[in-house]
């Protein structure tokens, strides 16, 4: 059991919905930042519950311009604070599936590529919630969407979910990670890592949605565990080139992680054997099963 | 004093290393690069004591900026014709955040067609952003113009982004004698930065950049609005006490032989050179000509345009239109003064534009036949 900072630096009392893992991902995250931190974050979920003037939920500085600059932002805080003599300051960037695997992606790969020495945590709640449920690229096949939906003819996205961590491994950083707040000390500890490495970090945090998922808003844990049980989303970390799987739980059929969610519930038993398919493979790839 | 034959890329980097800024983003495009790379050299070289960042994107140059002015130093970035367009969101956002950034714009020509020559539209197409605007005739007030801009910018009751647009290839490319402050000189003029405003700071922590519904928008706006009447006076100020420090003036707009003119001619930029030289050989034939240069286009110095037009007939020369309504220029002065005025035009994507074309301006100031003329359009 590791020591848990008791200080909170995002304040309670934000507008995020009952049972939203966005912001349980923050909390934690700059938990094991501490107050040594600047913040930035894309245009998002998080920026809109946490900032609506005159009110702020952030307890670190924090700035927020657009959606898919939050990395290049970043960068220029970083310098500026290099600048001033502040190298031990950490700098963290929040953003969502749609500001980091879509429209923040160039500006993250340009951060990442120059090393900028900042902390990029994605919270991937697997589609814009923000704007209402619409498909980003990191939304997992078979999702019903409000722009992928299913119908007659469609049974909701029919292509897999990009697989940023690779992408951003791909880049040669320090340190990769995947974590998913239904386990927030491997979170944590990842977060930790990440602030001690001078370079470039990437975590790629899962973090269900009760409104756009629809499950009932306490059970977000549930969730984030059964994603984790089913492999569906494995935690893992790629300290300087060396991967290291985090959490190996025993394995439950990927159905009864995506029975319990409505985004999945018109699914038939093909889709959910070729869902079944795509993450036994990434298992695979992942040393986490055996070939068979 | 120190006179170099040098571009007006060359003038605007000699003046921003003075200005010593502790974060330059920057992103290539012609013709901006002549400054970008001549910054890379000093920071090479140790003269210039910057985080030089190599920005994926002008977009990201901006977005950059706006991360080191909002913690709370002194920066500077540079960009042109898409570049400028490309960073469009954020250019706005600065203003309104209200993050003294300075940035020089080598105007050119937008797409499309392609076309990497000179023309204005790039920096008008962003007036209503928030910044200020000052337009440069020469390199030598390309120099002054940036130590100029951090001065206004920095005034903490302006606090905007300031940008110095020169013609591209006109002024950046082609060299003038510039006289170069020394850095003793410009220590006198501009301070070192101080912080503002609110800064990104872990022992007083602040939230910029946050969501304002229709409660606090409106008001946001409005003191974009002020702060940008506000820095008309200011922009005076700075121009006089340069002047009383280093001997040459500056203001919101330049007036020449305007004081008893028939005719006057409005313009921004570098064309202003030929004008007066058209002017003065109109002079020698009689002829009551004059030139009123708006140096400072946002704010827009409505009052001093009316003051320096009097009742003369009015022929605004614009390097950019927006089309169906005229130049911006021209729709300005026209919003502004009741004189006869007549829109000019001329030099899009790097039409050269001839005394000959400045003559026929003149001609068609005085006898008007169309509201806005096309000056330099090929027949057929």
């Amino acid at each position: 059991m590791q020591d848990i900072n008791t200080n909170e630096y995002l304040a309670p009392g934000h507008r995020a919905c009952s049972g939203c893992g966005a912001t349980i991902a923050v909390r934690l995250a700059l938990k094991a930042l501490g107050k040594n931190t600047v913040a930035v974050s894309a245009t998002g979920c998080l920026e809109v519950v946490t900032s609506p003037y005159p009110e702020s939920a952030w307890e670190i500085p924090w700035m927020h311009v657009a959606f898919e600059n939050a990395s290049a932002v970043a960068s220029g805080v970083e310098e500026a604070l290099k600048a001033q003599g502040k190298e031990d300051t950490n700098v963290v960037v929040f953003g969502g599936d749609g500001g980091t695997t879509d429209i923040g992606l160039q500006s993250l790969s340009g951060a990442m590529e120059r090393q900028q020495n900042i902390i990029y945590i994605c919270y991937d709640n697997e589609a814009y919630m923000n704007t209402g449920i619409q498909r980003s690229s990191s939304t997992p096949f078979g999702a019903s969407t409000t722009t992928s939906p299913a119908g007659k003819k469609s049974f909701g996205e029919d292509k897999p979910k990009k697989n940023m961590a690779m992408i951003m491994a791909a880049h040669g950083i320090p340190y990769v990670a995947t974590a998913c707040v239904a386990y927030p000390q491997d979170l944590m500890m990842k977060v930790e890592k990440a602030s001690k490495i001078k370079g470039p970090a990437y975590i790629h945090v899962l973090q269900p949605c009760a409104t756009g998922w629809g499950y009932d808003p306490s059970k977000t844990i549930e969730l984030g565990k059964l994603a984790v049980k089913s492999y569906s989303w494995i935690l893992y970390e790629i300290d300087h080139g060396n991967l290291n799987i985090t959490e190996k739980p025993t394995k439950i059929p990927v159905e009864d992680y995506l029975k319990v969610q409505k985004r999945f519930r018109h699914l038939d038993d093909t889709h959910i054997e070729m869902i079944q398919e795509f993450v036994d493979q990434q298992s695979r790839e992942l040393g986490l099963i055996e070939d068979e | 004093m120190v006179v170099k034959v040098i571009s007006s890329a060359e003038a605007i980097s000699e003046a921003v290393k003075r200005a010593r800024p502790s974060v330059i983003p920057v992103y290539p495009i012609t013709p901006q690069t002549k400054i970008s790379e001549k910054l890379a050299d000093y920071v090479a070289d140790g003269d210039l004591d910057a985080h030089y960042i190599r920005v994926e994107s002008e977009h990201s140059a901006m977005s950059a900026a706006m991360g080191a002015a909002g913690t709370g130093v002194r920066v500077f970035t540079a960009t042109s014709s898409q570049g400028l367009a490309y960073m469009h969101e954020p250019v706005f956002a600065a203003a309104g955040m209200r993050l003294p950034i300075v940035m020089a714009d080598a105007n050119r020509a937008l797409s499309s067609p392609i076309n990497i020559w000179n023309d204005q539209q790039d920096s008008i197409t962003e007036r209503d952003a928030g910044w200020i605007q000052l337009y440069a005739e020469t390199g030598q007030e390309a120099f002054d113009t940036v130590l100029q801009a951090y001065k206004i910018a920095e005034n903490p009751e302006i606090s905007l982004p300031t940008m110095v647009c020169v013609d591209g290839f006109i002024l950046t490319h082609t060299v003038d004698p510039v006289d170069l402050l020394s850095q003793e000189e410009v220590d006198t003029f501009l301070p070192k930065f101080e912080i503002v405003n609110a800064c990104l700071d872990p022992e007083k922590p602040m939230s910029l950049g946050a969501l304002a519904d229709e409660n606090y928008y409106f008001e946001a706006r409005y003191a974009v609005e002020e702060a940008l009447e506000k820095s008309k006076a200011v922009i005076e100020e700075v121009g006089k006490e340069f002047g009383d420090k280093f001997g040459r003036y500056y203001g919101l707009l330049e007036e020449y032989k305007s004081e008893d003119a028939d005719i006057i001619l409005i313009a921004m930029g570098s064309i202003c050179g030929t004008i007066k030289d058209v002017i003065d050989e109109q002079r020698d034939m009689g002829k009551k000509i004059g030139l009123v240069r708006i140096r400072a286009y946002r704010p827009f110095p409505k009052e001093a345009l009316r003051e320096a037009v009097g009742d003369a007939k009015l022929g605004v020369i614009d390097k950019d239109i927006s089309f169906s309504a005229g130049g911006a220029v021209y729709l300005d002065t026209k919003a502004s003064v009741d004189n006869q005025t007549t829109g000019f035009i001329i030099g899009l994507g790097g039409r050269d534009v001839t005394p000959k074309d400045i003559v026929e301006i003149i001609e068609k100031t005085e006898n008007p036949e169309k509201e806005i003329e096309w000056i330099g359009l090929k027949e057929e």
